[in-house]
């Protein structure tokens, strides 16, 4: 059994401009050990996904339906109390900005002696040999020294190496982490992206990355989701996204990022902008900027599609392409 | 100091340039932050010059003292072969050279019109007769940028962000400059509408021939635009090579660490990568180490790395890197 299995997820905020379908229709699941890499651009739903399984949702936003097991037991609907357990205990999650995240007027220690108070029956004596043992683990020089301090003190990459240290001092089974790295330098976040790699493998969590960094996806995913308005358009192990991408957007996203082999050629940018999540086409969301839309696409949204074992999108030119071989 | 690895003259000479901003330490106590110190490059005609380094370095404000939003501690800025000394000097200047900001979404003024945006430079500098004129210019400005008549009587939260940064563009082009400083102006936006606008930064440049210094922090995209990369660590320059170049084979201890730090968007590659790790972090630029700014962090560094600041010596060809034991690391 999956650790983790998202199920047909829709997830809505209701404004009062109208219904913004935030999270469509999103399924996936994870394994134990493994990293998952959600993919997309603003607005796409990747956080939302992330929020609805913490159920951290804002007060407008709300699952409607679709189904979130967690070691089999069901997430949706479950009472708030069963909820505090999960979250921090089971389910940990990390944010994209250190600066905001921690409170600057208790220290560092106070702050992570907190959480572990919280969840575990340590005195606190104990949580603050724990607090000092988990800022050991990701490698913040002088930990005793450092407990006393405030977060002013710290810099923007030992305080997003303080928010993983108490994510994970619970030991939580699954680590979600929504653009760990997007404030930070390149030389901090390969050090933190190690970081993760090296923590997971010793602890056996599991992690769902989220982030807009192919590059970063690349570094760390074993499995990677692209979504885009909302929707899962590809999803499949990192080899098969990066070197067989099966959906026009996926492909776009690939053409238009510079990389070292595309170098004096001119960048193939995804025309068009963006999607309005209050006005959604009525087909395929990525159909109007695609370039190989065809009638179809505009009527009607492609089902996922099963390409190989480890693969799989909805895009209507799979479906095409397994009749035409049919045919042959 | 040429620094450009050609004889012709450079459109924009920088000699020297120092930006201190005084800080407080106390009661009517300031001490200097050495935000830029003492840097020199040239930038041809029709040229892009890369400009990268982390957070802290120096490189906006390296983009803005160029362009004397600041003034400058000391040194100076050489505009085709002439000094920018004089309040008219500097007048002058600001029709040649102009800036394209970080954040698509707070500068641009939330009162006016897109046509106003795109034509206040032209008020300004008086680039007009008749408001006819006027217009068709500020038409035409935005054709450059692929925005239409439509847009110009809306206001900029009418927009999406790679839109916005379009209209950052057209104003920044309004006065006819020949050379503009990019600060930042894609990391605000989504990977398929930065494609987008690092083409149009493309076009534009055979366009009218435009001269860029583009500042960023994400090295793929430098290295994709740019023809020669600048690297600045800690207010100094410690290396200048040709774009290709200082990415595929990097030579100062620090340019190195940092290309080895980039997320290559490729499994197999990424697996196979090596980071040199760098050891504690970046001093704070109010109490930077003596001597070369790096010495703290690199593994080479001897003795003699912390009595002098190295210079930016030119080791081979078109290829300037500011390390005193480069010859003995390479």
């Amino acid at each position: 059994m999956a650790l983790l299995e998202v199920k047909d997820l829709h997830t809505s905020f209701f404004t009062d401009a109208g219904e913004v379908r935030a999270v469509n229709g999103v399924s996936f699941t994870l394994d134990r050990g493994k990293v998952l890499g959600i993919v997309g651009e603003s607005g796409s739903g990747k956080s939302v996904t992330a929020y609805s399984i913490m159920q951290i949702l804002a007060s407008t936003g709300r699952i409607v339906s679709g189904s979130i097991r967690y070691d089999g037991q069901e997430l949706v609907g479950a009472d708030e109390k069963v909820m505090k357990n999960i979250r921090g205990n089971k389910i940990s999650i990390i944010f994209q900005d250190p600066m905001t995240s921690l409170n600057p007027t208790y220290t560092i220690g106070k702050q992570l002696m907190e959480a572990i108070l919280l969840h575990t029956d340590r005195n606190k004596q104990q949580a603050w040999d724990r607090a000092v043992e988990m800022l050991r683990l990701v490698n913040v020089n002088s930990p005793e020294k450092r407990m006393k301090q405030y977060p002013f003190e710290f810099s923007g990459g030992m305080r997003q190496r303080v928010m993983i240290a108490m994510a994970l001092a619970c030991e939580p089974d699954i680590l979600i982490a929504d653009e760990p790295t997007t404030a930070l330098d390149v030389t901090i976040q390969a050090g933190i992206l190690e970081l993760m790699k090296d923590i997971q493998k010793e602890l056996g969590m599991a992690i769902i990355m989220i982030t807009h960094d192919l590059g970063v996806v690349a570094q760390l995913c074993d499995e990677v989701v692209v979504m885009y308005a909302g929707s899962i358009c590809e999803q499949g192990t990192a080899d098969e996204i990066f070197y067989h991408p099966c959906h026009e957007y996926t492909k776009g996203l690939l053409r238009s990022i510079p990389t070292v082999g595309n170098e004096g050629q001119k960048l193939q940018p995804i025309t068009g902008t963006p999607i309005d999540l209050l006005n959604m086409p009525k087909g395929c969301a990525f159909a109007p900027r695609c370039e190989e839309a065809m009638k179809i696409c505009i009527r009607e949204a492609c089902e996922r599609f099963q390409i190989n074992e480890n693969h799989a999108a909805a895009c209507w030119m799979n479906v095409k392409k397994a009749r035409e071989g049919v045919e042959q | 100091m040429s620094n450009s690895g050609q004889n012709a003259e450079p459109l924009i000479r920088v000699s020297h340039l120092k930006q201190y901003f005084p800080i407080n330490v106390g009661f009517f106590q300031t001490k200097p932050l050495k935000a830029v110190d003492d840097i020199s490059f040239d930038i041809m005609e029709g040229e892009t010059l890369g400009l990268v380094g982390e957070s802290g370095c120096g490189k906006t404000t390296a983009g803005r003292s160029i362009l004397h939003l600041y003034k400058p501690t000391g040194g100076e800025v050489i505009y085709r072969g002439k000094a920018v000394k004089t309040k008219k000097d500097i007048e002058e200047f600001r029709k040649k050279a102009t800036m394209v900001f970080q954040d698509p979404y707070s500068s641009l003024d939330p009162r006016m019109t897109v046509a106003d945006i795109v034509g206040e430079p032209l008020d300004v500098q008086n680039m007009y007769k008749t408001k006819e004129e006027r217009r068709e210019r500020i038409l035409q400005l935005m054709e450059y940028v692929g925005l239409n008549s439509e847009h110009a009587a809306r206001y900029a939260h009418e927009f999406s962000g790679g839109q916005r940064q379009r209209v950052g563009i057209a104003r920044s082009l309004a006065v006819r400059p020949d050379f503009i400083v990019c600060d930042e102006p894609v990391s605000a936006l989504d990977v398929s509408i930065q494609a987008q606008v690092i083409n149009m930064f493309d076009e534009l440049q055979e366009k009218l021939n435009l001269t860029y210094l583009f500042i960023a922090h994400d090295l793929l995209v430098v290295r994709h635009i740019s023809d020669r990369i600048a690297v600045m660590y800690l207010g100094h320059l410690v290396e200048l090579a040709d774009a290709k170049e200082i990415y595929d084979r990097p030579l100062h201890p620090y340019t190195r660490a940092l290309i080895s730090a980039v997320p290559v968007p490729d499994p197999v590659v990424a697996r196979a990568n090596r980071r040199i790790e760098m050891t504690g972090e970046i001093p704070s630029p109010l109490n930077a180490p003596s001597g070369c700014p790096f010495h703290t962090r690199c593994p080479y560094a001897a003795d003699s790395c912390k009595e002098s600041m190295p210079d930016l010596r030119e080791i081979e060809k078109g290829r300037f890197v500011a390390c005193h034991r480069i010859e003995e690391i390479v």
